[in-house]
């Protein structure tokens, strides 16, 4: 980008990325006294530079103190017995609160409940997403009030729909009158929040029907780019609707799916307020996930540095399992 | 002949099985996504008495505005809903603008380490807001902002940024850049050129980061629950979560307060759908 001599070209031969010389401010009224090409070149990139330093530095000085400083901050915190009070020291414990993490059953029960979670959520989302975005994805009327109505669960609160769900799934609850008392598939009140599986199920269940939408959302604009003479193509060598799916609309919407997928288990994996408002990690523990766990060891028993630590392996976890997911998805493709 | 018609017509019958069935599928699923909602307010409108009555009641009947009434005078819900607000309206002014001064720079200068500085930003976007929270909550601490609407703001702010940077550059960088180059050489400087014809020209994008920004802070809870301990400098999300955790059973008060805090952001949704739209592909698909 710094390529030595960059002699000012006029204003108006702007190529792809004119912006450059643009930004010099160049005084148009003083062209005559313009000192050798490559003084002025360089003169002009300090002074772009010196512009750009002014429109970056409130911004970027906000995020580095609050964004990046508490990213390393949390890595260094997890390798220390941390003390909340200010004055007393806090002492380096090396790996001790990662070597905790991996003998606390809690710890592990907690990463198999978002696990879960993440495998009750994600294909859920994908296909019914998907489902709707393809019910909707051609001019029909009441196009835009359905996609109203699917998106509204993602733009409410989380507070506000896991107090509902918590409503809904009560032992004298919606859920309960509806599968017991009116379609009688159970026999009994099933206690959903009083149980470990259960009560995953309830929580599932709130993070399906609140991120539909969103899913909808990116595929009814992915299903926008589908080339239509492919679908007419492939229709009049006579392939039905599931060929024509199969082989024109899912290879074509492809990096949805995998924007999508990616996003929705990072999603998966940060579930907390849902979990912390409709069972509150209990029945003792029994629905902990990571994210509650370690904002209980936070900042119930003030254990900085062991919820860092959990905090910094939930990190790495999902970092790894993304990078895991995109060469999945580039290698197969062709064969798909 | 008589078989073409016939089989024209199976087409047809098949067609508007196809389309019914498609609408039938559409309307249980719309139904699944609402019926919450609309059982929730009805809920929000009854007395104590039958907020947990079997067989459930759907249109309540005594219907009262007093959970209504006592939510917003009694229980100092106007007072959450005032500081949602102002910590909403104070996040989403400053964010847009830090923001919006990031991108031009990202979109139309160029410099040393510029590429750096970009990727440095987008880290943020992949790292989860409650990763950063026991840090964050010491550098509050440190810097006392602790227990202040101030610290929810700076806070909201920050992680906004990288979103709204990401967004606005993709469209400042689609504006020609003639029309600047042609304020350049009538002597506008970097700022006026930002402030009178990037900004302006930019309204959709801007728009569609400030609803964002707005429902993101309006709805935020993790952070509003760690720092803030005064009841009379909590926002809504975090006050409706307090206080059903400790009334645990006035189900109408909770949801007429949960109303209060929803229906603003179904109104500001359905206002700017198209924007929502906007948003959610320039982040996703194209890129």
């Amino acid at each position: 980008m710094t390529t030595g001599v960059t002699p000012a070209v006029p204003a108006g031969t702007a190529g792809s990325r004119p912006n450059r010389r643009l930004s010099n401010g160049l005084r148009a009224h003083r062209p005559a006294a313009r000192p050798p090409a490559g003084r002025a070149a360089r003169r002009a990139r300090a002074r772009q530079r010196r512009t750009a330093l002014v429109f970056l530095a409130p911004g970027l000085a906000l995020f580095i103190a609050l964004i990046i400083y508490p990213m390393i901050r949390a890595f260094q915190m997890s390798f220390y017995d941390w003390n909340v009070v200010a004055s007393a020291a806090s002492t380096f414990t090396g790996f001790s609160n990662y070597v905790r993490a991996f003998h606390d059953p809690v710890f592990w029960r907690a990463s198999v409940n978002s696990a879960v979670y993440m495998a009750f959520t994600v294909p859920p989302q994908i296909v019914l997403g998907l489902g709707v975005a393809l019910l909707l994805n051609n001019k029909a009327p009441g196009r835009a009030l359905f996609r109203a109505l699917f998106y509204l669960p993602v733009v409410t609160s989380w507070v506000v729909v896991s107090l509902l769900f918590q409503y809904l799934f009560a032992d004298s609850g919606l859920v309960n009158w509806m599968l017991h008392d009116v379609t009688h598939l159970t026999s009994t009140p099933t206690s959903w929040l009083g149980g470990r599986w259960t009560g995953m199920v309830a929580v599932s269940a709130l993070g399906v029907w609140k991120g539909i939408g969103w899913s909808m959302m990116i595929y009814l604009a992915a299903l926008q780019g589908v080339p239509t003479e492919l679908q007419e193509s492939a229709q009049v060598d006579g392939a039905n609707a599931w060929q024509r799916f199969r082989a024109v609309t899912l290879p074509a919407i492809r990096p949805a799916t995998v924007f999508v997928t990616v996003m929705l288990v990072i999603g998966g994996f940060n579930v907390f307020t849902s979990v912390l408002l409709v069972t509150g990690g209990g029945p003792a523990d029994s629905t902990q996930v990571l994210l509650t766990y370690m904002y209980e060891q936070a900042f119930k028993n003030l254990d900085f540095g062991y919820g860092s630590a959990i905090a910094v392996l939930l990190t790495l976890f999902v970092f790894v399992l993304s990078l895991v997911q995109l060469r999945a998805f580039r290698s197969d493709p062709r064969e798909a | 002949m008589l078989a073409t018609t016939t089989r024209r017509s199976t087409v047809t019958r098949r067609r508007t099985f196809a389309v019914s069935a498609r609408y039938a599928v559409l309307i249980i699923g719309a139904g699944i996504m609402i019926v919450p909602f609309v059982y929730m307010l009805s809920t929000s409108f009854k007395s104590q008495a039958f907020v947990l009555s079997l067989p459930p009641q759907f249109i309540p009947h005594p219907a009262t505005v007093s959970n209504y009434t006592e939510a917003w005078t009694s229980y100092d819900f106007a007072r959450y809903f005032i500081n949602s607000l102002i910590v909403a309206v104070l996040t989403t002014a400053l964010s847009l603008l830090l923001s919006s001064m990031m991108a031009y720079a990202f979109a139309r200068f160029d410099f040393g380490g510029k590429e750096a500085l970009y990727r440095l930003l987008l880290l943020g976007l992949m790292i989860p807001a409650m990763m950063l929270i026991i840090p964050q909550f010491v550098l509050a601490k440190y810097l006392g902002l602790l227990d202040s609407l101030a610290g929810l703001v700076v806070f909201y702010v920050a992680g906004s940024l990288p979103l709204n940077t990401f967004l606005l550059r993709g469209f400042f960088a689609a504006i020609p850049a003639e029309l600047e180059q042609a304020m350049a050489i009538d002597g506008a400087g970097a700022w006026r050129r930002y402030w009178q014809l990037i900004l302006p020209l930019a309204k959709p994008a801007l728009a569609t980061a400030s609803i964002f920004t707005f429902l993101a802070s309006w709805d935020e809870f993790a952070w509003a629950l760690t720092i803030i301990n005064t009841p009379g400098k909590q926002t809504l999300p975090l006050a409706i979560a307090l206080f059903q955790g400790q009334n645990s059973t006035l189900w109408g008060l909770v949801f007429a307060a949960s109303a209060m805090a929803v229906i603003p952001v179904i109104v500001v949704f359905l206002v700017f759908q198209r924007y929502f739209v906007q948003g959610l592909t320039s982040g996703a698909v194209k890129g």
